[in-house]
Order: structure tokens, then C-alpha cells, then sequence
């Protein structure tokens, strides 16, 4: 790998690492000078390298340089605390400059400790996704703005909200204690999903980001299936209903970069090997009593890479899906469960449960009626896909219509 | 939107049907339930156990029970979301524990903490 290409590689992964271990040592009141120290150090990496060539290590040589950044800060600060203004003493923590520990044990700890603050029950899920993907992914503003089909100054703004209100609550940089672990986890994980989501189902079409996105949420959550205090059957249930859908992401998208439907996806193209390591951890997660969310959406998961169209899967993924909704409803669940209901007991009971949902401001909603009615009554076929078409904002989406209508003989 | 429970009378099933019969009537309950759910109209419920049971009554005498009316004995609940009480009693309809000859389903509105109930 060549200088160019290198520097956005090691800020992927080496700046979320040093943030951690200094944001750890500064505390959460001075989140932005660690932030401001690293990418200093990438800045200083970028004018050195091109001038004089690659250092042997360059992962050391950052670390160095941000550990150099770090004293000469402490050291300034140092000064002004004792010379000039004893009075406007700042309270953050006196620690030695050996403290300033990159060592791989100790990244491991910062990064999760800086995990469960990130996730504070005090601050928004959206704001905890989008400082996960500052801090602990190291994606810079514009990336994020641009996964969240929004700008800059938005994203700027929430993070800056959401760290005002880290350090108004004084959250401290550390795992909570063994009896809250549990607790807080669910935060955490909660916290991943999204953010794996956002990659997953994002409409931005930077589709290397968003599978970015997507591995580094597994990535996050390996962390907490490694770490004994946060190995739970739910992390487990989480990483491998993230491996079932990963296993798909080349398939899911043709060499122009379209999407592709899943009953269209050449599934010679399924990560094999993620599936089984789905399976894996779907196993460990089945260790203990506990039954979350994401353990039914693992096992959905699960059967949606088995293509046959056997009874056993539509029965199982209907009785999956009664149990989801019953803990946690949404529209995308309800719709799917019809699906799964048509798959078991025909068309014509599943469009009778179908319209009950009266899901009106929902496009799939109309697609699923359309698809249910398609070998019953064509003219509803066509009047559900039409209405669909009205709501549908993406132009893939319009174009699965249209082409739906046109194998029902309407041309629009 | 007022919430409703949905008390269910019936026979211990372990006492008149196949653990094969039990399987598919739960599933049945399953798929019932599931459908409230996916209407986002569903609580909460549980099923009440028939073994171990007693009723405590005036004076604190203890006797074995519900078991007066076999059929009369509750053998769980769910409660949902409705805006009417025709819509409780829809929901209600599909309930598997109806095929059972005898068997019923109630339906009571669920008294508002409003200060008054």
C-alpha cells in the first residue's frame, strides 16, 4: 500500500484507537483535545510522509507522535496551571506522562470503556450512532453526512450537543460496575444495531461506506463477545444476525452498483463462511434463558439464508415473527409477518389479515398487497402497485414496481 | 384508545387433549397473538397454570381450586389496545380456545387510573 492510500486506511483504523486511550487519560470534559491531538498527528503523518518517505512502522511512528502531541499539551497546560493562573486551576485529572499507554491491552480496555460512555442512557441513540462513528470508528464528519443523507453542519451540531451533554453529566470513561453491566449493555448493543442498520438499509450511494459501516459494527460488537464481563447471549445473538446478513453483501449489489432483490440474488454469491460463523454465534447466544429481540431476528436471519421454500421455514419465520412483535412492534415486522402468513396458509387469508394492518402512509405495505392479490385479482394487483409507486421515494423501489406491473400487462 | 382484557375460560387442557394437541393449540395462539401484535393492538398476556391452585375465601379458609365449574376456570388472559369494545370482541372471536364446546372468552375494559376506578 503506497503513501496515498495509506493514511485514510490508518486513520480507519488507528485513530479511533488513540482517541480512546487519550480521551480515557484527558476524561470526557476533554474529548476534543484528544480528538484535535489525533488528527493533528494524521496532519503532521501527511506534510512528513510526503516529504520524507514512509517510516518503517508507520502504525509506531503515529503513536509516537500522538503520545509526543499529548505530553506537549500536559506540559503547557502544566504551565499555565502553576505559573500563570493558579486560580483558574481546571480540575481534570494530573496523571504522568508515562500514563499515555498504547499498548494493545490497553487500547482494547479504552475502546470499550469509550464504547459504554458513548452510550450513555443520558444522550439520543442518534447522537450515540453518530459519536460510535466519530470515535470509535474514526469516520470523519463528511462520511457520516453523508450515510445520513444529510450535511455537515447537522452532523457537526449533533456531535457537538451530544458531547456538551457527556461532560454536563460528567460521565466517566470507564466499564460500569459488574451488577449495572447488563443493564447498560443493552444500550450498547441497541447503540450497534443502529448503526449496523444505517449501513445495512442506508439509501446513500456510497456503497463501500456503507459496507464500511457494517464492519465496523461487527467489529464493535466482536469486542464485547471477546471481553468476558460482556460476553451475553444477546451480543452473540446480535453478531450473528449481523454475519447472516453480512454474508449477502455481495450479492445484494450488481457489478454497475444497482441493488438486487433478494429472490433475484445468485446465491452462489452468499458468503458461505459468515453464515457458518453466524451459526456459531447464534449457538453461544442460545447459552442461558434469555430470549431477545435479537435472538429472533438471528433466527429470522438464519432462515433467510436457506433459499428453499419449505414449510418448516415459512412456519417457523411466522412463529418468529408473532414472538417479535410481541415484544417489539414495528411496521417492517408486521409487513414481513403477512408475508411469512401468506407463505403458510395462501393468499387469500393473508390479504384478509394484510388489509386489517391498514399501513396506509406505507409503500410496502401497497408492494405486499400488490404481490398478494397479483394471482387472485389483477386489477387490485395493479391499483396496490400503483398506489405503492405514489409513495415510494427511491428509484430502485419505483423500478421493482414498474416492473411488477408490467409482468401484469400495465404498461404505465 | 382504551385497553381490554380478554379473560379466557376453559378446561385444563393437559386433562382433555394429546401434548400433540397442546403443541397446535399453542401454536394457534401463537399465530392469534402475533396477529394482534402485528396490528401493533397487543399488551401483554399470560397463561395461568391449573396445578397447585387454591382459592383463599371469607375467614382464610384455603380449599383446592377454582374447580367448581370446570369449564368456568380461567385459564389465562391477554389484554389489547381498541378504540371500541366491537373491536375487542373481533379480536376475541379468533381466539383458538373458542373451538373448545363451552369454552368462552370475556371481554372487560380496563378501568383507566383516572382517579375514579
Amino acid at each position: 500500500m503506497g503513501e496515498p492510500e495509506l493514511i485514510p486506511h490508518l486513520f480507519r483504523t488507528e485513530y479511533r484507537k488513540i482517541v480512546s486511550v487519550l480521551g480515557k487519560l484527558f476524561g470526557i470534559g476533554q474529548i476534543e483535545i484528544a480528538e484535535d491531538i489525533c488528527s493533528d498527528t494524521f496532519l503532521t503523518a501527511a506534510q512528513s510522509w510526503g516529504i520524507n518517505g514512509l517510516p518503517p512502522n508507520p502504525t509506531a511512528w503515529l503513536y509516537r507522535v500522538a503520545k509526543n502531541k499529548a505530553i506537549n499539551y500536559l506540559r503547557r497546560e502544566r504551565l499555565f496551571e502553576s505559573k500563570i493562573s493558579p486560580a483558574l486551576r481546571k480540575d481534570h485529572a494530573h496523571f504522568q506522562e508515562e500514563d499515555i499507554d498504547l499498548s494493545l491491552q490497553n487500547i482494547n480496555d479504552s475502546q470499550l470503556q469509550m464504547m459504554f460512555a458513548i452510550c450513555h442512557p443520558s444522550i439520543s441513540p442518534e447522537s450515540q450512532v453518530g459519536l460510535s462513528l466519530r470515535l470509535l470508528c474514526g469516520f470523519g464528519i463528511e462520511e457520516i453526512a453523508e450515510a445520513f443523507l444529510t450535511n455537515r453542519e447537522t452532523i457537526y451540531k449533533r456531535l457537538l450537543r451530544a458531547r456538551e451533554k457527556l461532560r454536563e453529566e460528567k460521565i466517566s470513561i470507564e466499564l460500569p460496575p459488574p451488577k449495572e453491566i447488563h443493564k447498560r449493555l443493552e444500550m450498547v448493543i441497541m447503540t450497534i444495531y443502529l448503526l449496523f442498520n444505517e449501513g445495512y438499509y442506508s439509501l446513500s450511494q456510497n456503497s463501500t461506506l456503507r459496507k464500511d459501516f457494517c464492519l465496523e459494527a461487527m467489529r464493535l460488537c466482536y469486542m464485547l463477545v471477546e471481553n468476558p464481563s460482556t460476553n451475553e447471549p444477546a451480543v452473540n445473538a446480535l453478531l450473528a444476525l449481523m454475519c447472516f446478513h453480512a454474508s449477502r453483501f455481495e450479492a445484494r449489489e450488481s457489478k454497475s452498483g444497482e441493488p438486487v432483490l433478494y429472490d433475484e440474488q445468485d446465491t452462489s454469491l452468499w458468503n458461505a463462511d459468515l453464515i457458518s460463523r453466524g451459526a456459531y454465534f447464534l449457538h453461544c447466544a442460545s447459552n442461558g434463558d434469555e430470549i431477545s429481540t435479537y435472538h429472533l431476528e438471528a433466527n429470522i436471519a438464519y432462515w433467510s439464508t436457506q433459499k428453499t421454500d419449505s414449510r418448516e421455514k415459512w412456519e417457523t419465520v411466522l412463529e418468529l415473527y408473532d414472538r417479535l412483535l410481541q415484544i417489539k412492534y414495528s411496521p417492517v415486522a408486521a409487513l414481513n409477518r403477512t408475508f411469512a402468513l401468506y407463505k403458510v396458509v395462501g393468499a387469500p387469508l393473508a390479504i384478509q389479515e394484510a388489509e386489517k394492518l391498514n399501513l396506509t402512509h406505507n409503500p410496502f405495505y401497497f408492494s405486499l398487497l400488490g404481490e398478494l392479490y397479483t394471482n387472485i385479482d389483477k386489477d387490485k394487483a395493479v391499483e396496490n402497485f400503483q398506489k405503492a409507486l405514489v409513495l415510494l421515494s427511491s428509484d430502485f423501489g419505483k423500478q421493482v414496481i414498474q416492473r411488477k406491473l408490467e409482468k401484469l400487462g400495465h404498461l404505465s | 384508545m382504551d385497553e381490554f382484557m380478554l379473560i379466557f375460560r376453559h378446561e385444563d387442557g393437559n386433562k382433555v387433549a394429546s401434548p400433540e394437541q397442546i403443541q397446535i393449540w399453542m401454536k394457534q395462539t401463537m399465530d392469534w397473538i402475533g396477529s394482534i401484535s402485528a396490528k401493533n393492538k397487543f399488551i401483554g398476556g399470560n397463561g395461568l397454570l391449573f396445578q397447585d391452585a387454591r382459592v383463599v375465601r371469607h375467614n382464610n379458609i384455603v380449599t383446592n381450586g377454582p374447580f367448581g365449574e370446570i369449564k368456568e376456570t380461567i385459564g389465562g388472559y391477554i389484554m389489547v389496545k381498541a378504540d371500541t369494545i366491537e373491536e375487542a370482541v373481533a379480536f376475541a372471536k379468533g381466539s383458538p380456545v373458542l373451538q373448545g364446546d363451552g369454552n368462552t372468552v370475556e371481554v372487560r375494559k380496563i378501568a383507566q387510573r383516572d382517579g375514579i376506578h
